[in-house]
């Protein structure tokens, strides 16, 4: 029998704010332990929240990025569970009035057969709650230590429906989303720091059926690449054991990165029953459309609608307009290149290979980027114009980063204005066949690789300047002549 | 009586010894009779009260003020280890 | 010295005024040494020698008593619980910021039932309080300590805290003045959560003025506690008339019932004839889901409870039993920690909120809270002031109603109608019974109307004056 996956992805964003949630305590990361604390996040006796009104926005922000329906009226609640990271034995969420409400994701997507398909990934909810603390292990034998600087922090958890039906379109998803949350700059969506978590929820089904299989969760999801990874494990698993005739029971399991498997986490003799009850230290909140409608309208062009326009504006590729959109910065760059002269293909290809190839070596980020748009454009305006070759050109780039001169200066000094002037070149050519008769009886017996070596010669002739189309085409003509 | 009361007990991490749980069972069983008196009052439509006052909207600014209550509460904590609590180890029994 | 001690705030401030705050201090210390291991109304007591040319504001340093269950900085604060013995908070309750700024010295850290849960003070880790009237009854609860100080002339005036009735029960067995503000009118931050939606601080006082005099410092918005109203506070002592004219005074049906002590019933109704005397016109109004309000209270309150006292898990502060594993830690410092009512009411508040039960008893005992509030906004379109007891009997034998929760759990059923729905109430000493213990009344006004109660409470005060009349210690 065939199976499919049904898959349903839990984000948390950490929201982009100076203060927590519920106190004024700092969200800087990498503090000295327990040092960003106060009575409020500390859960101590007698200590009360008060609601920072930045996350509220920032919640809303994120909500109509994602067409969510934003609600009129919320408010927070309390789920009750015990762990020495929650510093209150309860944390302050939302249940039955999140701050959004269902809203959707459109997602670019490769099929199995490498097809490029648009689908559409529906939001069931996006709510707000606080951040618990963090439990050191390493190096303790007898215990554990609690830091509570983490404690607090505003998230964003953002719930999909099970509407993905791949690990490719998880990950395609996660992407997506993420690049969205850069866009309207709510978050630094960084997993390292833990300001981007994700959870899965996977079951498998029989081709066909309509009814979905007992889901499992999976935590500990450190990249987008591990969820993809723990995803595809997850429904081998499930699926050999179906086929085993054993039935899936619903729990949460951990990916084991190293091992590359999942494994089961809580053990049974932990009931689960949250006890949500409405927070009752803060009062609900009353969004008024003016509020929404404002923050609507400081929304910026969301990556999908800037790749359309990249399509139909600058006539690019499909894929070369997703793949520019998925970082805002660099979208930017690519635009203002285009804005610059420089042609949009060009531009595109260019900053795709060699542009993020040198960024990459530099491990530096496109808004680090030593060489301005506007000088790179520059560059590519001459590669266009035919003034210098693309090998030549990789090397211009270089010493653009290296220097901060312009390209057309690079050029001069050192003079690499490729040579066009067909007299030249005609000469070069004709030099390079008089010298190398024994390669050019091997092309006329029908041996196109000895062109190789002929070219060889009238570069080496030319000091490399000569353009290598002119030469292809005077070189044929003599040798056919 | 639907209450059971070994699973409250461990929602509520209680470890109840058998004498006190016996007496424990008996008088809640006798409140929740008691309070099960509310089911006759009929309350279609009526909103639920989590709030007395009509207030809503309460928020702060987002500005930090740093804190020294950190150094205090690791002062007087049952076990503190430098800059951190210190809890016993999460043992695992399947 | 005595005299200094029988002094109320009003007097004392003015003692201080010309000869400063440390004989005050010295004749309290004095004694509360004397009378608190007869009373054990004090937890913790004592002051620093004052100077008084640095005591500023309205109290000039007057001592005045907290409940244990406020924070103050650098101080042990226990809630009456092993869970929480030693426990040093590492800020101020508002309330205490501002006691401070206004010039009170703090004095005695008062006894209290168990995290509050208790109308009789036995459930105090650390011994019951006794009632100053009769050493062998209790003075009501939860804050006991708080009343039985102030009766006993151990301190000038206290706070205490109000989630059904914990301020008013035992002002009206001890023979105080007790005052629960609206919800939202004092500031909550602070103060060791019972019922977050129905906690209210409040003073307890000897004379309707000293309360007033506390009330004008303690009330204010706050911006730490959400819940904390923006409201404007009026000047309470300037609503303290003797004439009453105009005032419409309501007696609601429902409170005066079978199961109260008729010698309570008859002072009570000697009351509102004073009331009438004095120009106020009575009136007989209903409220009928009273009877429903013992049963929303103790659903809907310890639910909050429940989830208010998870966080005493031995993590952070007060007590922990050393143990090998984390799941066993939390199971034994909490059982070892706290007592037979807080258990009681952890466990029942966990239930009521548990997946299956939710609806049948949480959902359904705060739409029942709905139905009590708007008969009190219905019975307030028809009267200013609402009078009843305070309590259906007078201060009870300690032990007598230990062995059934019910019967405990119904002494509050005056109060805990004002608390479900969030208005001021008050109770004012009316007469004594004919065993010589001293019986209160209930005055409740509209959200935020406490001028009306306090101005009710100071005539028939002045009338009457009962707050005279000292208990013989």
């Amino acid at each position: 029998m065939n199976y499919e996956p049904v898959i349903g992805l839990e984000v948390h964003v950490q929201l982009k704010t100076w203060s927590k949630l519920f106190c004024s305590c700092s969200t800087e990361f990498g503090a000295e332990g327990n040092s960003h604390t106060c009575p409020v996040c500390l859960g101590w006796p007698g200590s009360l929240p008060v609601l920072n009104e930045a996350a509220l926005k920032l919640g809303i922000r994120v909500g109509l990025a994602l067409n969510c329906k934003v609600a009129e009226r919320l408010k927070f609640d309390r789920k009750n569970y015990f762990y020495p990271d929650l510093p209150k034995a309860y944390q302050i969420s939302q249940f039955d009035m999140p701050v959004n409400g269902k809203g959707e994701l459109l997602i670019e997507t490769k099929t199995a057969d490498g097809k490029m398909i648009e689908r559409k990934i529906g939001i069931t909810r996006a709510h707000l709650e606080e951040d618990a603390g963090k439990l050191l292990h390493e190096g303790i034998t007898d215990g554990s230590l609690v830091d509570y600087n983490r404690g607090g922090i505003p998230l964003l958890e953002i719930v999909s429906e099970p509407d993905l039906r791949s690990p490719q379109e998880a990950y395609d998803y996660l992407t997506a989303l993420k690049a969205i949350l850069q866009y309207v700059e709510v978050s630094d969506c960084d997993m390292e720091k833990g300001s981007l978590r994700c959870d899965a929820n996977v079951s498998v089904r029989p081709v066909g059926q309509e009814k979905f299989g007992t889901k499992v969760e999976i935590k500990n999801l450190n990249s987008f690449k591990m969820v993809q990874k723990a995803i595809q494990y997850e429904i081998e698993r499930q699926t050999e054991a179906i086929e085993g005739g054993e039935t899936i029971v619903q729990e949460t399991r951990l990916w084991d990165d190293g091992k590359g498997t999942t494994f089961s986490m809580r053990s049974k003799e932990e009931a689960h029953d949250y006890r949500y009850f409405p927070e009752p230290d803060l009062v609900p909140f009353t969004l008024s459309l003016e509020l929404v409608k404002s923050i609507e309208a400081t929304l910026p062009e969301l990556p999908m609608a800037r790749a359309k326009r990249f399509i139909k504006e600058f006539g690019i590729p499909e894929y070369d307009a997703y793949v520019l959109v998925q970082e805002k910065k660099l979208a930017e760059y690519f635009e203002a290149c285009v804005r610059e002269g420089a042609g949009a293909k060009t531009a595109s290809n260019w900053i795709q290979t060699e542009l993020l190839a040198m960024l990459n070596a530099k491990n530096i980020a496109i808004e680090d980027c030593p060489v301005a748009s506007k000088e790179f454009a520059g560059l590519l305006k001459l590669v266009e114009a035919g003034t210098v070759s693309g090998k030549t050109a990789k090397d211009v780039l270089q010493e653009m980063a290296a220097t901060g001169k312009a390209a057309d200066v690079i050029v001069k000094e050192k003079g690499l204005t490729q040579v066009s002037d067909t007299g030249l070149i005609e000469k070069a050519v004709e030099k390079a066949i008089a010298a190398n008769p024994v390669a050019v009886a091997e092309f006329k017996a029908g041996k196109q690789k000895a062109l190789g070596a002929l070219v060889g010669a009238i570069m080496k002739e030319t000091q490399g300047k000569a353009n290598p189309k002119i030469v292809n085409e005077i070189l044929q003509k003599k040798l056919q002549g | 009586m639907e209450f059971k009361i070994e699973r409250v007990a461990e929602l509520a991490r209680l470890n109840l010894k058998s004498e006190e749980k016996q007496k424990l069972e008996k008088d809640l069983g006798a409140i929740l009779d008691y309070v099960k008196k509310l089911e006759a009052l009929d309350t279609k439509g009526v909103e639920p009260t989590s709030h007395v006052l009509n207030m809503e909207n309460v928020f702060r600014a987002d500005e930090v003020k740093p804190s020294d209550a950190a150094e205090k509460a690791l002062e007087h904590a049952p076990h503190a280890d430098g800059r951190f609590f210190k809890v016993p180890k999460i043992v695992h029994r399947d | 010295m005595t005299d200094l001690c029988s002094l109320t705030l009003k007097e004392a401030i003015e003692f201080a005024k010309k000869d400063g705050a440390q004989p005050l201090l010295e004749a309290f210390q004095k004694r509360a040494t004397a009378l608190n291991p007869k009373i054990n109304a004090f937890l913790r007591f004592g002051a620093a020698p004052i100077n008084k040319r640095e005591i500023p504001g309205l109290l000039q340093g007057v001592p005045v008593s907290i409940k244990d269950n406020i924070c103050i900085d650098g101080r042990e604060v226990t809630c009456a619980s092993k869970i929480l013995a030693g426990h040093v908070p590492p800020y101020n309750a508002t309330v205490i910021e501002k006691l401070k700024s206004a010039g009170a010295t703090l004095f005695g850290q008062c006894n209290m039932d168990e995290f509050a849960f208790g109308s009789s003070c036995e459930t105090s880790a650390f011994g019951a309080c006794r009632n100053p009237w009769d050493l062998e009854r209790v003075p009501g609860g939860s804050s006991g300590g708080s009343a039985a100080s102030v009766a006993a002339d151990m301190t000038l005036a206290a706070l205490g805290s109000d989630t059904g009735g914990s301020i008013r029960q035992p002002a009206a067995l001890c023979g105080v003045v007790g005052v629960k503000p609206t919800y939202g009118r004092v500031s909550r931050y602070g103060l060791i959560a019972f019922g977050s939606s129905f906690d209210q601080i409040g003073p307890i006082t000897k004379t309707v003025e000293d309360a007033a005099i506390l009330m004008n410092i303690l009330c204010g918005h706050d911006p730490k506690d959400s819940t904390s109203s923006p409201e404007r506070v009026p000047d309470f002592t300037q609503s303290l008339k003797r004439d009453l004219k105009g005032l419409r005074i309501g007696l609601p049906k429902e409170y005066f019932i079978e199961g109260i002590d008729p010698e309570i019933e008859k002072s009570v109704r000697a009351a509102a004839d004073l009331y009438k005397k004095l120009g106020a016109e009575i009136k007989s109004i209903s409220l009928p889901h009273t009877e429903h309000s013992v049963a929303v209270y103790y659903i809907v309150a310890v639910a909050e409870a429940s989830s208010n006292l998870g966080r005493f898990d031995g993590v952070e502060y007060g007590l922990r039993v050393p143990t090998k594993d984390l799941r066993e830690m939390y199971f034994e410092t909490r059982d070892q920690g706290f007592g037979q009512e807080a258990k009681r009411r952890i466990l029942l508040g966990t239930f009521v909120l548990s997946a299956g039960y939710y609806e049948a008893y949480y959902l359904k005992g705060q739409k029942v809270r709905t139905l009590i509030r708007q008969d009190f906004e219905k019975a307030f379109k028809e009267v200013d002031v609402i009078l009843s007891p305070t309590s259906p009997t007078a201060a009870f034998k300690i032990g007598e109603k230990v062995a059934d929760p019910i019967a405990m759990y119904l002494s509050d059923i005056f109060t805990i109608p004002a608390n479900l729905a969030g208005i001021p109430a008050m109770s004012v000493p009316c007469g004594f019974t004919s065993g010589g213990l001293p019986i209160g009344m209930q005055l409740m006004a509209r959200p935020f109307d406490e001028s009306a109660m306090l101005r009710a409470a100071y005539a028939f005060e002045q009338e009457t004056g009962i707050y005279k009349k000292k208990p013989k210690l």
